[in-house]
């Protein structure tokens, strides 16, 4: 019985976050109710081992079952008993491990080491730390601490390489398709190959680049913000590079990807290096949803079949490389964790060789690509997915094109979207239109997944070995009646129609939250929910942006107000003329550095009585600011002041323009300019609050009055705005052009649309009205 | 002035049956017109009466009316030198629409104060007694008082609008046996005398109304401008059943007992609103005494504003200057003056009816007392037809209790966003919550009237104070509580279901919708204003 031969022995689990890691724990729990679990979780970015392992392992919903029959209380006191979590990675030699942790480890009869880079586009440093390292490591670790527990590490059937034919369970060293490379030297190159393109990126070119790509991306956001964003692109650019290499070195030595080529090293090295340390390897093919444990569809996260079966719904993927007659070799989850049980159970091989189990359906129930593809297809012609709009997706008819093909087809798509997506980013687009250019980004997000998948997975779509199970067979028959029952890892249970329609794609689309039915969502809803938190009581501040945001209008507009309202119609034809054949330039300069622009535009000032811009103040207000309001945005502001919220209105704009509105906010904080004998100079009294140094600003205000940005909310219209919408923790975009509005919509801001009172009156370039109009006032 | 040719005998009002000869009726539709078929056999028209001759010398009757008041001393002998002189006059909200220059009031405010003048009183204020309406622009005032009068005093600072939120502006005379606040701005309470010039256009101005309500502010209209008020008003335009004109009655007697010295000058206008001759001439005349050229006037008319954005079609008609005939003025004591001038004003706009009806069709034009020079917002619209047309009845209104208001109106979505804010907010978050006046006023109204906002608004821009939306809507609450179903034909359908309405796209749908409501076969009573009528109903 397994679960006697478990009673009592301690098991340290790595990956117990994954998705095979989580079975395995859930159905150690349950079906060995005397055995004692250690959990090597690496810490979160902002989490410790403990916290993760309670969110992402005990949380999950394959425990539900559990919960069920135990009670809540029960069960958080089995975990509590049972379950030691210890802080631990296995991709730094001695796997991080304190003294608790390797005394733990210590302790451990049996070690399952399922821990994985499984994202098959893995950079292929990290890859090799991981999953060719972390054999090894462990089994050191292990050495060190002068122990020999059982080591049953979970490997891969696709080590045996692309290749056609008969893949039995032996080591790889043993088959005849063996090639010989030195894992070390792999090592070597994997981590100076990292070196290697780190040093590319920092050439002037590349940086240039990146500067040039985040310039694009973000807009005038300000050199901080644009710093971070070009350091982002450069290492993301040396990820994607390495990912690169790890395909090319995989392929090259006729591994499928990355993920293959090092498990198999990882074997290798393992072999190598296990010294007295006994260990069992465990090969499933591609883990899918469960078949009938903890409850039949369970899995967890979004896997490899998945995104490309959504893609195929939502008919982004029209095509998928494959050969109709091949063999797809899945094998779902709780098939898997009970051969690493039995395997487990069972104990190592006597005579101190490695045995090894292969967990695939190919040989003995095997799927064919054209089965699958019938069942989905029809399956979703039944059960279709519905678009934004309402309308069920017609699923496209399979051609089961080579991969070549495929990826051309998707190449041009993604490149027309690029394309698209360049063009709108350079349209003055504002408010709903600007959301067409988050819909192409999102497109093309997508099309680029898609890419991906069929440049990964189409490889192993195309893979034909045949892949043997004698020893998993062997398992499976010297199990007792009820360990088959309870453990049974034989393929052959595996119903596929009922499989793929009842179980595997019902969760597929339940896990992916695809839109299964006509039914429009409120669009609204949404937006209501996050303006219910933006106008929470709580909420400390209220900082409002001017320009586009509280009023549709610029320092350009305001200034030609008023250095018309005293010009006569010849000399105020002279003037707009001027001011629009300037307009091209101060529009660049203002893309540019927006700073930079307002001092420029500024000295336009120059020598304006101050007692008449004082005077023309009230005027202003009426004939110029009011009617370009946003009335929505008057009234925003006025109910944070009436759910006492301060509220500020923080702008580049100058104070004698932006002095009528001040009744409207508790404080101004906005570009002053310089005095003298009752003129202006044009100068500004100090650097105007636009971009890092308008979040400074808020955040100095904040320190003064004493309030929480990260209770405040902040109105925005451009990306030029991202560092003031940045600094608060409830940003709302209002209006926002193309950047501003993908980000939003990335980052789920809230995103307002608001409007000039329907009829006033549109000018290119608003002046003041005729001084004939305006006689004999003092 | 150039001088109108007077019609020969103005012909009074009446009832039209309609039958099969009866041509199209015109109906008012904003900034255009629709002609629309009556259904033949139960629909009447009720025609207001040609415009009343002017008196042709209006100075001389002016001063005639000065030298010669009613109940009260001759104005010279209340002049007196180093007296504080105030004249108050009404704003831009009448006449509607303003009428040619010289400005009735111009005429007035020149004789008042070249008698002044004579008497060597050299304190003078001269007041746009707009109570909680807009400001006045410098434009509107000089077209009121003339060049002469606005040069002289408005450089100065002497002639200017009322602000009834200037903090140290206004006072309380006191109050009435009703508990009702009476409230006056500081000036014109603290003067020897003030001279109130007014333009009676309809029945419910002038009286008392003209200082106790144009001079206050929200503490002294709060008094009458209530839905309990407005409710038991019915109608406001009729002076012995409104609780309104009590209202204002009673506030007069505090201010004849704790205020200044009213003197009351009343003027009347005919209803020449669109000339005898001219480009809308067309519209002041029967429809079946169309001639060929006025058809041809009137299709090219409508044809050129179609063609018109709504911009351009709101400056063409807002530009117009109604040529308006005096037809009286008198001066004097308040409530004698107004007594006289009621007669006037019901001699020009009475039309006997005879039995009320079940559907009550009106057009509504461009043009209320709160959009001159302005846009004419949806919540305008409804008090157009809910709060002035409907209420412009005698004895009682012209459709049945539980019957059904059919008005014409594109009633866009659209506001003035210097004179409306505080509508606009009315709009969007009021009336998206409820249409009922009752739980608006008591929800609402002290939020918008105290908001500060609308308070620099009104003081310092050209905005309606706060809580104006609100006196727009109890204004209609009589009408709301009265009527089973307003439909509105031709209006945006998103505005006017915020108001409550109903929308149809043509007359004869929303005469399909009534029956829902009245029966089939309603009768049907178009009023057909402007200019304007006010209808006598008896049986």
């Amino acid at each position: 019985m397994i679960a006697t031969e478990l009673a009592g022995k301690r098991i340290a689990i790595t990956g117990a976050t994954g998705f095979l890691g989580t079975a395995l724990v859930e159905r150690l729990l349950r079906g060995a109710p005397e055995c004692r679990l250690v959990l090597l979780v690496r810490a979160g970015k902002r989490s410790s081992p403990a916290q993760r392992a309670r969110r992402e392992i005990f949380r999950n919903n394959a425990f539900d079952r559990l919960i069920a029959e135990l009670g809540k209380d029960e069960f958080w006191a089995a975990v509590e008993e049972r379950v030691t979590v210890i802080a631990g990675d296995v991709s730094t030699d001695g796997l991080g491990l304190d003294d608790e942790g390797r005394a733990a480890l210590a302790d451990c009869d049996i070690v399952i080491h399922s821990a994985a880079t499984v994202s098959f586009d893995a950079p292929l440093d990290s890859a090799v730390e991981v999953n060719l390292l972390g054999p090894t490591r462990i089994v050191e670790t292990l050495h060190d601490l002068q122990v020999t527990p059982h080591f049953v590490a979970v490997s891969t059937c696709y080590v045996a390489g692309n290749r056609r034919g008969p893949a039995p369970e032996q080591l790889l060293s043993d088959s005849p398709f063996h090639i010989d490379v030195d894992w070390r030297n792999e090592v070597r190159a994997a981590r100076r190959t990292r070196a290697d393109f780190d040093a590319d990126s920092r050439s002037a070119d590349r940086l240039e680049e990146f500067r040039r790509r985040a310039r694009h991306e973000l807009g005038a956001a300000g050199t901080p913000l644009l710093a971070a964003k070009t350091e982002q692109l450069r290492q993301r650019w040396v990820g994607d590079q390495l990912v690169e290499a790890g395909r090319a070195r995989a392929a090259s030595l006729g591994w499928p990807d990355a993920y293959a080529y090092t498990k198999a090293l990882g074997e290798r090295a393992l072999d190598e290096s296990r010294g007295d340390v006994p260990v069992s390897i465990v090969r499933p093919s591609i883990i899918e949803s469960a078949w009938s444990e903890p409850v039949p569809g369970w899995i967890k996260g979004f896997r490899m079949a998945e995104p490309i079966i959504i893609s195929y719904a939502r008919g982004l993927l029209k095509e998928f490389p494959g050969v109709p007659e091949g063999v797809i070799d899945i094998i779902p989850v709780d098939l898997v964790v009970a051969a690493i049980i039995g395997v487990a159970a069972r104990g190592p091989a006597g005579d101190g060789s490695i045995t090894i189990s292969q967990v695939a359906s190919g040989t003995r129930n095997p799927l064919h690509y054209r089965r699958l593809v019938d069942l989905v297809s029809s399956w979703f012609t039944d059960n279709p997915l519905y678009d934004r709009k309402g309308q069920p997706i017609a699923v496209p008819e399979w051609s089961f094109p080579g991969r070549g093909a495929v990826e051309r087809q998707l190449d041009r798509v993604q490149k027309n979207l690029d394309r698209a997506d360049r063009a709108l980013k350079l349209l003055p687009l504002r408010g709903k239109q600007a959301l067409i250019n988050a819909e192409v980004e999102d497109r093309r997000d997508e099309v680029a997944r898609a890419v991906g998948y069929v440049k990964i997975y189409g490889a192993y779509a195309e893979c034909e070995a045949l892949y043997g199970i004698d020893n998993l067979l062997d398992l499976h028959q010297s199990l007792t009646e009820s360990d088959r029952a309870d453990f049974g890892c034989d393929p052959a249970v595996v119903d596929w129609d009922t499989y793929v329609c009842d179980v595997h794609l019902p969760s597929v689309v339940e896990h992916a939250r695809v839109k299964t039915t006509g039914e429009q969502s409120d669009p609204d809803a949404r937006a209501r929910r996050l303006r219910k938190r933006v106008l929470a009581p709580e909420r400390q501040l209220a900082a409002f942006d001017l320009e586009n945001t509280i009023i549709a209008s610029n320092v350009v507009f305001s200034y030609a107000w008023l250095a018309t309202r005293n010009l006569g119609p010849a000399d105020r034809m002279r003037f707009t003329l001027k001011t629009l054949s300037e307009a091209p330039g101060l529009l660049a300069l203002d893309r540019r550095d927006r700073t930079d622009f307002l001092r420029h535009f500024y000295r336009r000032y120059d020598g304006a009585s101050v007692a008449e811009m004082e005077r023309l103040g009230p005027e202003l207000l009426a004939d110029h600011i009011l009617t370009k309001a946003f009335p929505a945005a008057l009234r925003r502001v006025r109910e944070h002041r009436r759910l006492g919220h301060r509220t500020v209105l923080i702008t580049g704009a100058l104070d004698l323009v932006v002095d009528p509105l001040g009744p409207l906010f508790d404080d101004v904080i906005c570009a002053e300019m310089s005095q003298r004998d009752g003129r202006y100079t044009g100068e500004l009294l100090a650097v105007p609050p636009t971009g890092e140094v308008r979040a400074q600003a808020l955040r100095d205000y904040a320190e003064a009055n004493d309030i929480d940005l990260a209770e405040s909310v902040a109105y925005a219209d451009s990306s030029s705005d991202l560092p003031l919408l940045d600094a608060v923790g409830f940003p709302v975009a209002v209006n926002p052009e193309t950047r501003l509005a993908s980000m939003a919509t990335k980052r789920g801001w809230l995103i307002e649309y608001w409007s000039k009172a329907d009829g006033s009156s549109d000018k290119i370039l608003p002046l003041g009205p005729l001084p004939a109009l305006r006689r004999s006032r003092k | 002035m150039k001088k109108k040719k007077p019609v020969a005998n103005p012909r009074p009002g009446f009832v039209l049956e309609v039958d099969r000869q009866t041509p199209p009726i015109l109906f008012h539709h904003g900034e255009g017109f629709r002609l629309e078929k009556l259904p033949v056999g139960r629909s009447r028209v009720v025609y207001p009466g040609e415009p009343l001759r002017g008196i042709a010398d209006p100075d001389g009757a002016i001063r005639d009316a000065l030298l010669n008041p009613i109940d009260d001393d001759p104005l010279p002998s209340l002049l007196k030198p180093g007296m504080k002189l105030t004249i108050a006059f009404d704003d831009i909200s009448l006449p509607l629409p303003p009428m040619q220059r010289p400005d009735v009031r111009q005429r007035i405010i020149e004789a008042v104060l070249d008698m002044a003048a004579e008497a060597g009183v050299d304190d003078v204020h001269l007041i746009a007694a707009l109570c909680l309406h807009r400001r006045m622009t410098d434009t509107e005032l000089r077209h009121a008082v003339g060049d002469r009068v606005f040069e002289a005093f408005h450089p100065h600072g002497l002639l200017y609008n009322h602000d009834a939120e200037d903090p140290d502006g206004m006072v309380i005379l006191g109050h009435t046996e009703k508990g009702e606040t009476v409230q006056m701005s500081r000036r014109a309470a603290e003067s020897d005398l003030v001279v109130y010039v007014n333009i009676n256009l309809v029945s419910m101005d002038g009286g008392w109304k003209s200082t106790a309500t144009g001079l206050a502010g929200y503490e002294g209209v709060r008094a009458h401008h209530n839905v309990h008020t407005l409710r038991h008003s019915r109608s406001f335009m009729d002076q012995e059943n409104s609780e309104l004109h009590r209202s204002n009655w009673r506030q007069g007697d505090v201010i004849k007992a704790h205020g200044p010295r009213i003197f009351q000058i009343e003027s009347t206008l005919n209803t020449n609103t669109f000339g005898h001759d001219g480009p809308m001439a067309v519209l002041q005349k029967r429809e079946w005494e169309w001639s060929i050229a006025d058809r041809a006037a009137f299709t090219a008319m409508a044809a050129g504003l179609d063609r018109m954005p709504s911009s351009a079609r709101r400056k063409v008609f807002h530009s117009w200057k109604a040529p308006y005939d005096v037809t009286s003025v008198q001066a004097g004591d308040v409530e004698a003056v107004h007594k006289r001038t009621t007669e006037m004003v019901y001699a020009q706009h009475l039309v006997p009816v005879q039995g009320q009806t079940d559907v009550l069709t009106m057009g509504l034009p461009y043009l209320t007392p709160y959009n001159v020079n302005s846009i004419m917002n949806p919540i305008l619209v409804m008090v157009q037809g809910l709060g002035y047309f409907f209420n412009l009845y005698r004895g009682k209104p012209l459709v049945r209790e539980g019957g059904v208001l059919i008005m014409s109106h594109p009633t866009p979505w659209e506001f003035h966003p210097v004179h409306h804010p505080s509508y606009i907010d009315f709009f969007e978050q009021v009336l998206a919550d409820t249409t009922d006046p009752v739980e608006i006023e008591q929800r609402y109204e002290k939020q918008f009237a105290e908001d500060e906002w609308y308070r620099h608004l009104y003081r310092t821009s050209h905005a309606y104070h706060g809580v104006h939306p609100f006196y727009m809507w109890y204004w209609g609450s009589h009408a709301m509580q009265y009527l089973a179903q307003v439909i509105v034909v031709g209006g945006n359908e998103r505005a006017v279901r915020r108001l409550g309405f109903k929308p149809a796209t043509t007359l004869a749908d929303a005469l399909e919708m009534a029956t829902d409501i009245v029966g089939p076969k309603p009768t049907i009573t178009h009023y057909h204003n402007p200019p304007i009528l006010m209808a006598d109903v008896t049986g």
